[in-house]
């Protein structure tokens, strides 16, 4: 039980990343590439879970929780925040497109100051 | 003049504002009434997102428009929903042209005119509170629609915030970039109108949100 200490700390690192990768502006480019490696970890991690279920569960007793089914769900709950902060991040900056572009529409389509008559 | 779901009261709230204020911009945000032509009957310029956007973005779009007139040297931000005295309007433009200050902010709470929900008190209040904390910039109230500025305070103070964060944006900013600013005492008239329809002390939730995941 006293190994639990590790999954604590996988799982705080874990949500430590997400917090920093929040706060950095971040590049297009870095961006889409580090989802898209994740993503292929991801795939990766499946894959082995399902060929080799014992080893998840082996896993889970070297970083002190009980079940590899328990671990699955760390993971899960991980992936989750994860990739809910990613897109939300994504929702942000779309919004801050939309916004320029229908203030640009707007703008464009207004009497000239100046011109206006009633 | 931001402007969303008002065409019952807007069109005597603008020809009133049109006696004193001849130039005035209002911005719909894609209300689903009759406000845009209420409005544009009214005699204001309207400008049209073609979507909502939310009063922040409104009020940038507005101060767009207003500065690309280069003759104009003042711009007030004023609702649309007749919570906003005029004289109170006027008052904040003479000293802006007077004093040696960049913008003038409205507070409800320099004097006992207003008469805010008590709820509504305490929610201003903690978030004062906040803002004096988090900006150094020190004001008596939080939320307050009815703001006076020079072309100065207006472009340096780009409003990036859509939604209802955009007035503790604003006063972050003028502490950013160092611009004077004195506070004026306003009314803002609650009626039973402007109470059904003003905004509900969930949006603090909301406004919290959008000054941290920005
Ligand atoms: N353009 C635009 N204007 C808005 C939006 N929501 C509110 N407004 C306008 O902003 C002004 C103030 O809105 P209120 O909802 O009364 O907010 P408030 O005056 O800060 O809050 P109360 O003290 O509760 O009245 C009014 O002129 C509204 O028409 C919006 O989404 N877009
Ligand atoms: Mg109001």
């Amino acid at each position: 039980m006293d190994n639990q200490i590790i999954i604590k700390i996988v799982l705080i690192a874990a949500l430590a990343v997400f917090a920093v990768f929040l706060m950095l502006p971040g590049s297009g480019a870095r961006h889409l590439a580090l989802r898209r490696l994740s993503m292929i970890g991801l795939f990766a991690i499946a894959v082995v879970a399902v060929v080799f279920p014992q080893l998840i569960n082996d896993v889970a007793n070297a970083v002190g929780v009980g079940r590899g089914t328990d671990l699955l769900l760390y993971g899960l709950i991980v992936v989750f925040i994860g990739n809910s902060l990613a897109a939300s991040r994504r929702y942000r900056h779309t919004e801050r497109e939309v916004t320029n572009l229908a203030r640009a529409l707007a703008l464009a389509e207004a009497p000239k100051p100046g011109s206006h008559q009633d | 003049m931001p402007l969303y779901n008002e065409g019952q009261v807007v069109r005597e709230v603008i020809l009133q504002a049109r006696a004193v204020f001849p130039n005035i911009v209002c911005v719909d945000d894609g209300s689903s009434d009759n406000s845009a032509d209420e409005a544009a009957a009214a005699g204001a310029v309207v400008v049209k997102h073609p979507i909502n956007l939310g009063q922040g973005a409104a009020l940038q779009t507005g101060l767009d428009y207003a500065m690309s007139d280069p003759s104009a040297e003042f711009f007030v931000t004023f609702d649309s929903d007749g919570q906003h005295g005029l004289d109170d309007a006027l008052a904040m433009v003479t000293r802006l042209s007077e004093e040696p200050v960049d913008v003038i902010i409205g507070s409800r709470f320099l004097d006992g005119r207003t008469k805010p929900g008590r709820i509504k008190k305490v929610v201003l209040k903690l978030a004062v509170i906040f803002e004096n904390v988090s900006t150094g910039v020190r004001l008596t109230d939080a939320h307050n629609g009815l703001r006076a500025l020079n072309r100065r305070a207006v472009s340096v103070i780009r409003i990036e915030q859509n939604r209802m964060a955009h007035a503790s944006e604003i006063v972050a900013k003028i502490g950013q970039n160092k611009l004077r600013y004195a506070e004026h005492p306003v009314h803002i008239i609650y009626t039973d109108y402007s109470r059904a329809k003003g905004q509900s002390v969930w949006n603090l939730v909301n406004i919290l949100n959008d000054l941290i995941f920005k």
